[in-house]
């Protein structure tokens, strides 16, 4: 019997007997027959999934809620064949003592190797007792878990950049995870909640190709942020008309034109909602109706209000907000002012490499 | 068994949120206190703090991202109903309204299967000993409880090859660690195998009929409301080339339709048999577990208005001490009603921390008092949660799939009445076992049945009238704060998945001056009051819990898990006066 497990383990001092009894007491504790013992000690030498650690903060678990949504690859996909996910708390059968020692085994067990991920913020203030799980911090648990990861995974606005808990006045104090950890590499995947779709995206490439896609100069993936809603949703040709609805029910809205003036922040996010859409290609927000929040970007709970039309936070954006109100005879300047301000946002957005983040 | 113990589980998983039992055994093992403890907290509420209120309804949904469209729907209806208290003419479109029931609909049982099968289901089903199942005899078995086609020796066969082959990996994953083979798993490994089946089955079936919410409100998790309305414009009629653009075309509505058919189905097919086949074997479970007695229902799923509480399917009001002949009305306005308490919540109030305080008047400050983490145990004489203790009239109230379905066999529901009655026949059982774990754990599968049996009669509803040319969908009368009154307040009030909702909105000058949200968890997880009174999940806990084996709590589990705790909803109230810090900056 060889396989890569069992060369490690005997690297460290485990014999293949040790080993074998090890699955043989594994296979009765479990009430399998004897054979079984053999072929665990088989498969589990021949390949190991990737062992995924799940960790919970300030949280709504609208996160785990999205990823069970994906439909390719699927949550029951991804953990049958290609990631042991061995702390999720939502799903996991154990609890109590029994979750904090599976926690404790797999951070032994995979420690360097285990993709660590954070859903939520991290909350600094009175000692960290605004989010404890079993009489323990999340800062402590973030540092803890932290340390054997071989990278990090931000998942959502809250983990990726504070997110609900850390929109004025931030209450409890509440950080990112790149705020905290500074010496691994961190893949943010920002979105309120994330796209399930670029959740699932994300993990098989790093599961498949041993690294984290390029990312933009937020920590992103520029595969699923590197352009914005309004570059690529369906009513921008309204836009570029200068066709608005002018309420939710009104002729403009039963006709599909533009939610700028109901306050949509497409211009201004950076997601793949327009493209990929929502719940296997169903629909989107702007689809459906009311703008886009901005879901995706850092602070977008304290960027005015979701009803409110964007104003001057670029100049050529400037341009554009002020040439809508002339209406449809200002679309060309619209569009030019958008091409501009759309190379803006790509001069913004240089690569950063997984090399860069090592540095 | 042979000293009294201390039994810490935390975190309990399988839920949403970070909730910790703390309960007391005696030497028989059996628990003869229990303490339940919301152990995060964000403070949402002085976020909400001057802010447009129409924007309110996305911070508030943020409360919690399984019940996701809860919270929505009770900010834009506590906005609604101030506009409505200052100008009685204000009201939302029929459309508005059967298209919210439609989602909130959706929403029950989306999150009543996935609860039943994700969340509660490994406490009652080895996965483990399904391993040992005859696939044959399975399809068998199967065959004999339902019609759902996915049924064959073949189909079982395949279902436990794959989870033999991940077991024969030796990575358990969410699976390890857990107590299989305990002897409070009572399945056959048949049974147990369908079960499994079955729990992978609502994986695949959640994602698509969530397409529903999709359609309405753009996606889920966290679709997208408007206050006046709904933000989707129906475009059926429309010819202007943008249907593709837009989601309420004639696409869209089929879709809505092939969900409500695809919900059907899999209740009648798959939850409600299945329900009743696990719970013949966990009897016992009929005995314990009740606790208080006491139910509230604030109501929901309207017909003419939520203004016009007769015209709900789920209707308002309170039982208490089990007597189902007498529903006591419910007065929202009244001081000594509906109160909060935070005797043992780490919150300080201005005038003492024994009174309770009216939502209108809610009053939070975070005071934390525990001990500083890591810490072993919680200071349960003393302030033990960051969940307050809601009261009504001073009483523990259960919130929930019980008390609604009791709210409805009491009110005359006539569906209600027989599917009691036929789950009371079937399982043999008195109808004292209403009141228990199991009970609990079985209304939330009964009304899921007449909650996706209601759904076609709104969608047909909702075709006759765009068929006789009404498409509003919103009312824009009001939409512009500067419009409105200089002072208004309003109650948002709903049933979600796991009970009475009601969020509390004060607005001067157009801005939110406090917004309080009391929610189902806090009604069922809050900790004690200032006279002692459990809350619902302690004294169910205290109902009658012997412990097999303190180290392997399984039964804590099934009796918290059969009230589905959503922990991040019931604790997150803090006060506009509430301690503010600055914020940090990490160097």
């Amino acid at each position: 019997m060889q396989g890569p497990l069992i060369d490690t383990l005997v690297r460290q001092g485990v014999s293949r007997r040790t080993f074998l009894k090890y699955c043989a007491t594994l296979a009765s504790m479990m009430a399998l027959p004897p054979t079984a013992g053999r072929a665990m000690a088989e498969a589990m030498a021949a390949s190991r999934r990737p062992s995924v650690i799940w960790l919970p903060f300030q949280e709504c678990t609208g996160c785990t809620e999205s990823i069970t949504r994906s439909h390719s690859p699927t949550i029951e996909g991804m953990i049958f064949d290609m990631i042991s996910l061995d702390y999720q708390e939502t799903l996991m059968a154990a609890a109590g003592f029994q979750a904090e020692e599976a926690l404790h085994n797999a951070m032994k067990d995979n420690f360097g190797k285990y993709l660590l991920i954070i859903d939520g913020s991290i909350p600094l203030g009175v000692d960290g007792a605004y989010s404890c799980i079993a009489g323990r911090s999340n800062l402590d648990l973030l540092k803890d878990a932290a340390k054997g990861a071989a990278a990090i995974v931000a998942m959502g606005s809250c983990a990726s950049y504070g997110g609900i808990p850390k929109a004025n006045p931030n209450p409890t104090g509440a950080v990112s995870v790149s705020d905290i950890i500074k010496d691994k590499p961190i893949v943010n995947i920002p979105g309120c909640p994330p796209i399930p779709v670029v959740m699932t995206g994300v993990l098989a490439h790093y599961l498949t190709f041993g690294s984290l896609p390029e990312l933009d100069d937020k920590g992103r993936p520029k595969a699923f942020y590197g352009e914005t809603i309004h570059d690529r949703c369906y009513r921008r040709p309204f836009y570029d008309q200068g066709k608005f609805a002018k309420t939710f029910d009104d002729e403009g809205a039963r006709n599909g034109w533009c939610l700028f003036e109901l306050g949509c922040k497409g211009p201004v996010t950076y997601n793949a909602c327009a493209t990929t859409k929502w719940n296997g290609g169903t629909s989107w927000p702007v689809e459906s109706g009311h703008g886009c929040l901005g879901c995706s970007e850092p602070d977008f709970w304290d960027a005015g209000s979701f009803y409110k039309a964007l104003s001057t936070p670029a100049n050529p954006l400037k341009l554009a907000a002020t040439a809508t109100v002339v209406g449809a005879a200002a679309g060309v300047a619209v569009s030019f002012a958008n091409r501009a301000k759309k190379d803006a946002a790509k001069k913004a957005h240089q690569p950063v490499t997984l090399a860069d983040l090592e540095k | 068994m042979s000293t009294a113990q201390r039994v810490v589980v935390d975190p309990i998983t399988r839920i949403e949120g970070h909730l910790r039992i703390e309960a007391e055994t005696d030497v028989d093992g059996r628990i003869t206190s229990a303490y339940s403890a919301g152990t995060m907290v964000r403070g949402i509420e002085i976020i909400l703090r001057g802010r447009d209120p129409r924007d309110a309804w996305a911070f508030a949904q943020r409360i919690c991202g399984v019940c996701t469209l809860v919270h929505g729907i009770a900010s834009v209806r506590s906005v609604e109903d101030a506009l409505h208290r200052a100008i009685p003419s204000y009201s939302i479109p029929q459309n508005a309204e059967l298209i919210r029931n439609l989602m909130i609909a959706a929403q029950y049982v989306h999150d009543h299967v996935m609860h039943f099968y994700h969340l509660h289901a490994l406490d009652w089903v080895d996965v483990v000993s399904a391993l040992k199942a005859d696939p044959k005899a399975t399809s068998t078995l199967a065959q004999s409880l339902s019609s759902y086609p996915r049924s064959s020796p073949g189909y079982f066969a395949d279902v436990q090859k794959k989870v033999k082959t991940f077991v024969e990996q030796g990575q358990l994953g969410i699976f390890s660690n857990a107590y299989w083979g305990h002897p409070a798993y009572k399945l056959p490994p048949e049974a147990n195998l369908m079960a499994v089946a079955h729990y992978l089955d609502a994986l695949a079936w959640q994602r698509d009929v969530v397409k529903l919410h999709a359609i309405f409100g753009g996606k889920n998790p966290h679709p997208n409301f408007v206050v006046g309305g709904v933000p989707s414009a129906i475009s059926v009629h429309t010819s202007g080339g943008g249907q593709d653009a837009t989601a309420l075309n004639i696409v869209g509505l089929q879709t809505v339709q092939n969900v409500i058919k695809q919900m059907r189905e899999f209740v009648d097919q798959v939850y409600l048999p299945d329900t009743l086949a696990i719970a013949g074997f966990y009897k016992d479970w009929g005995g314990r577990g009740e606790g208080l007695g006491n139910f509230l229902s604030f109501g929901d799923l309207p017909s003419k208005g939520f203004w016009d509480t007769d015209s709900f399917l789920i209707p308002r009001g309170v039982i208490l001490n089990r007597d189902l002949s007498k529903v006591h009305p419910i007065d929202l306005d009244a001081d000594n009603e509906i109160q909060e308490f935070v005797s043992h919540s780490w919150y300080k109030y201005s005038q003492g921390d024994a009174q309770g305080l009216h939502p209108f008047k809610g009053e939070t400050e975070l005071n934390y008092t525990g001990p500083k983490p890591p810490y072993e145990h919680l200071n349960v004489d003393q302030k033990y949660s960051w969940m307050k203790s809601p009261r009504w009239q001073g009483k523990s109230m259960e919130v929930g799939p019980l008390a609604r379905v009791l709210m409805m066999y009491a009110s005359g529901n006539e569906q209600a009445k027989e599917l009691v009655g036929v789950t009371l026949k079937t399982l043999d059982v008195p109808v004292d076992a209403l009141f228990s774990t199991l009970g609990r754990t079985a209304a939330r599968t009964l009304e899921s049945k007449i909650i996706a049996d209601a759904m076609q009669g709104w969608y047909d509803q909702l075709i006759a009238n765009i068929k006789a040319g009404d498409v509003r969908t919103f009312n824009d009368q009001y939409w512009e704060p500067s419009t409105w009154p200089k002072h208004m307040q309003g109650v948002g009030l709903m049933e979600a998945p796991r009970g009475g909702l009601s969020h509390w909105i004060v607005i001067d000058d157009a801005k939110i001056s406090n917004y309080q949200a009391v929610v189902p968890s806090t009604w069922n997880a809050g900790p004690r009051d200032a006279k002692g009174q459990p809350g619902a999940y302690e004294a169910a806990l205290q109902d009658n819990h012997v412990m097999a084996d303190p180290k392997q709590p399984i039964e804590i589990l099934r009796t918290i898990h059969s009230f589905d705790p959503c922990i991040a909803c019931a604790v997150h109230v803090t006060d506009p006066d509430g301690e503010e810090l600055v914020q940090v900056k990490i160097k």
